[in-house]
């Protein structure tokens, strides 16, 4: 599904991605694990295609193909979704009509007519049902003045509508409480099949009691430098990452 | 010869070709003897820092265009909110075309202003209420002067008028360069509602200056709803000065939709004379190449226990440029008023322009007034957060425009209105996008 092969990256000319490695099939689930400024966010936003960027070398290929030239709208149309660690409120346009405008125009770039208002009413029900989302809650702006626990669990109900292939999870347990990060969790569970894959970067281990991972990755200084299953993820939630450093030296 | 000269040697010509009677004749006199002592306003005037009339006044115009000229209602009929049914007034050149009309006298009078003026029956409403409220200077005397024409709206007591009324003045250029100053009086009496549609439009590639006065009386419980539709052509400009006097309980507002033209000034002046008023004052401005907008607001709150409310927004693009002068008075008497003003811009452009200038004369100690102004770009955050959502650069950039501009359209009260703004908005904007905010 995705492959990112020695991937380099700076942003004012600082070294953020150094010689990154990471094999992510479908059906999988692996958990990015790190301390602070380990780079973590910047591989999520550098997948999602953020501008400000620069890939210096290596390449990031989904499903096979080189994607490190596509724009963000392009590479969302070939099905790769970020939930943000911070979502950026949009005063003005709603939940229902943001996620309307996206799924039409995910639709027109696969040629697609827009989706029948019928449809679109089915899929909002069943997913705000999922996420355990009001009716009310569809129709204001989006995240305005929304709760950090709200914000996430909206990042989750797009995910639901959009159903992507790779989607990337950034920090997601953040802001949420254990009610909310249960209701999230069961709804990433849910929209889990064989055919697609997530990638949860979070700093605890928390979340992965309930999204349980296939791999957990120790991201650090810009490279990948631990592999291990979700048990290494109780490993660093006991012992902290200097081990680790400990380790590399 | 300059046009102010010209103005003042074609009055005698103009007066002996209308009909007159004896009292406007006088408001007429003093209003030219103003204007010739006041002449067109220059930058140095405070009020006229950021917007020159210099390279329009060079045009020669042709000032009062005698030829009849028509035009079929197929080639214009998108420049009226045609879906729905509406009292029409409507002028080509400065001239009422009664094949376009639509008026009535059947319980309240949409008509003329030229019959108002010379007809003994609105004589009482004339004297009442003529020139009563329009503020004596450059712009409005050299109006005053010529009034002749426009739009004449007088709604009694009780009366709900059920359907708008758009007042639209087009300009054929058969001239090389035309000037019309249409005159409007607008009359509501007590417990009345009236919406009313005013568009300038010219059609032409040919210099236009509209200089047009409207007097708006809006009576103890009236209800006006006015929108101001600008979306002339590159080569038309506008000097719109609107006077607005409004008595206890009253509700007005006027939206001004500012879409292109060349240089377009909004003079809006509005005159709180009672308690328990309610003033709304909104604007949408999205321009691009050389175009100019010059928003210059006044609330003058008079009484206590009253309010006002504007919210301004703009976008600018390419090399245009934004002017919002917005000024309240609070006189010492009105206490318990609140005022607030918003304005927000965004420019597109690194050569598109805005000059912003709140100012607040307050007088009273007891007042809640607030102003916030706001010039940026559009959100870097936002629009990549859109497009990681699928859509496209080009349509983030628009819904964030539309999210920023909604504010003001939710207050539109007319549905085909609110839909034909929206398909001007997605129009300048280049985007067919599938929602409706």
């Amino acid at each position: 599904m995705l492959k990112i092969n020695n991937l380099y990256a700076v942003i004012d000319d600082k070294s953020i991605l150094k010689g990154l490695n990471l094999d992510v099939k479908a059906g999988e689930v692996h958990a990015i694990m790190g301390p602070n400024g380990a780079g973590k966010s910047t591989l999520a936003n550098i997948i999602a295609g953020k501008e400000e960027y620069e890939v210096t070398q290596g390449d990031i290929e989904l499903n096979g193909e080189d994607i490190s030239e596509l724009s963000p709208d392009e590479r969302a149309h070939n099905g790769v979704f970020l939930s943000f660690q911070y979502p950026v409120e949009i005063p003005g346009v709603s939940v229902t009509n943001f996620i309307k405008t996206a799924i039409n125009e995910n639709r027109k770039a696969k040629g697609l007519e827009d989706m029948p208002a019928k449809d679109m009413l089915k899929l909002l029900r069943e997913k705000s049902e999922l996420l355990e989302i009001d009716r009310k809650f569809l129709s204001r702006s989006l995240n305005e003045g929304f709760s950090g626990g709200e914000k996430k669990r909206n990042e989750i109900f797009q995910m639901a509508m959009l159903d992507p292939k790779l989607a990337i999870l950034d920090e997601t347990d953040s802001g949420l409480d254990i009610d909310a990060l249960r209701i999230v969790a069961n709804g990433v569970n849910k929209l889990k099949s064989k055919d697609n894959a997530v990638i949860v970067i979070t700093h605890y281990q928390r979340l992965l009691e309930y999204i349980v991972p296939d791999f957990v990755h120790v991201l650090f200084d810009g490279r990948i430098v631990k592999t291990g299953d979700a048990s290494l993820a109780l490993e660093l939630e006991e012992k902290g990452y200097d081990w680790i450093k400990q380790e590399l030296v | 010869m300059e046009l102010k000269e010209k103005l003042l040697a074609s009055y005698v010509a103009f007066e002996n070709g209308i009909n007159m009677n004896t009292d406007i004749h006088d408001i007429r006199t003093e209003a030219l003897q103003n204007f010739e002592k006041l002449g067109f306003p220059t930058k140095k005037l405070e009020e006229w820092k950021y917007t020159s009339l210099n390279t329009i006044l060079k045009n020669d115009f042709s000032i009062f265009p005698n030829k009849e000229n028509s035009i079929q209602f197929a080639d214009v009929k998108k420049y009226f909110i045609h879906d729905i049914d509406t009292y029409k007034v409507v002028f080509i050149d400065g001239k009422y075309s009664s094949f376009l009309s639509d008026t009535t006298h059947d319980g309240k009078d949409v008509c003329l202003m030229s019959s108002a003026l010379s007809k003994s029956k609105y004589k009482a409403v004339i004297e009442n209420y003529f020139n009563k409220i329009a503020k004596q200077d450059n712009l409005t005397s050299l109006n005053t002067a010529f009034v002749n024409e426009g739009a004449y709206i007088y709604i009694p007591k009780n009366v709900e008028v059920e359907k708008p009324i758009q007042i639209i003045n087009f300009t054929t250029g058969n001239d090389v360069a035309t000037m019309i100053q249409p005159r409007n009086l607008i009359v509501v009496e007590e417990n009345a509602h009236v919406q009313i549609i005013e568009r300038h439009q010219s059609l032409t590639e040919n210099a236009v200056l509209t200089n047009v006065v409207t007097e708006i009386f809006s009576a103890r419980n009236a209800h006006v709803d006015y929108y101001k539709i600008q979306n002339d052509n590159a080569n038309a400009s506008l000097i719109d000065n609107t006077y607005i006097d409004q008595k206890t309980n009253s509700v007005v507002s006027v939206h001004t939709f500012s879409f292109g033209g060349n240089i377009t000034r909004n003079n809006l002046n509005f005159f709180q004379k009672g308690e328990h008023i309610d003033s709304i004052l909104k604007g949408v401005t999205i321009i691009e190449g050389k175009q100019h907008v010059d928003h210059n607001t006044l609330v003058h709150h008079i009484e206590p226990n009253c309010e006002s409310h504007q919210d301004y927004k703009g976008i600018y693009n390419e090399r245009s440029t934004g002017v919002f002068n917005g000024k309240v008075i609070v006189n010492k008497e009105a206490q318990k008023t609140n005022a607030y003003q918003k304005n927000n811009n965004i420019l597109i452009s690194d050569k598109a322009t805005i000059n912003a200038k709140p100012q607040l004369e307050i007088f009273a100690d007891d007042v809640k007034c607030s102003h916030g102004c706001t010039i940026g770009q559009l959100d870097e955050m936002a629009l990549f957060y859109m497009q990681q959502r699928g859509i496209p650069i080009k349509e983030a950039k628009a819904l964030l425009m539309y999210a920023f501009a909604n504010t003001v359209l939710e207050s539109v009260k007319i549905p085909e209105l609110k839909k034909r703004i929206n398909k001007i908005i997605a129009a300048k904007l280049g985007v067919d996008i599938g929602f409706d905010l």
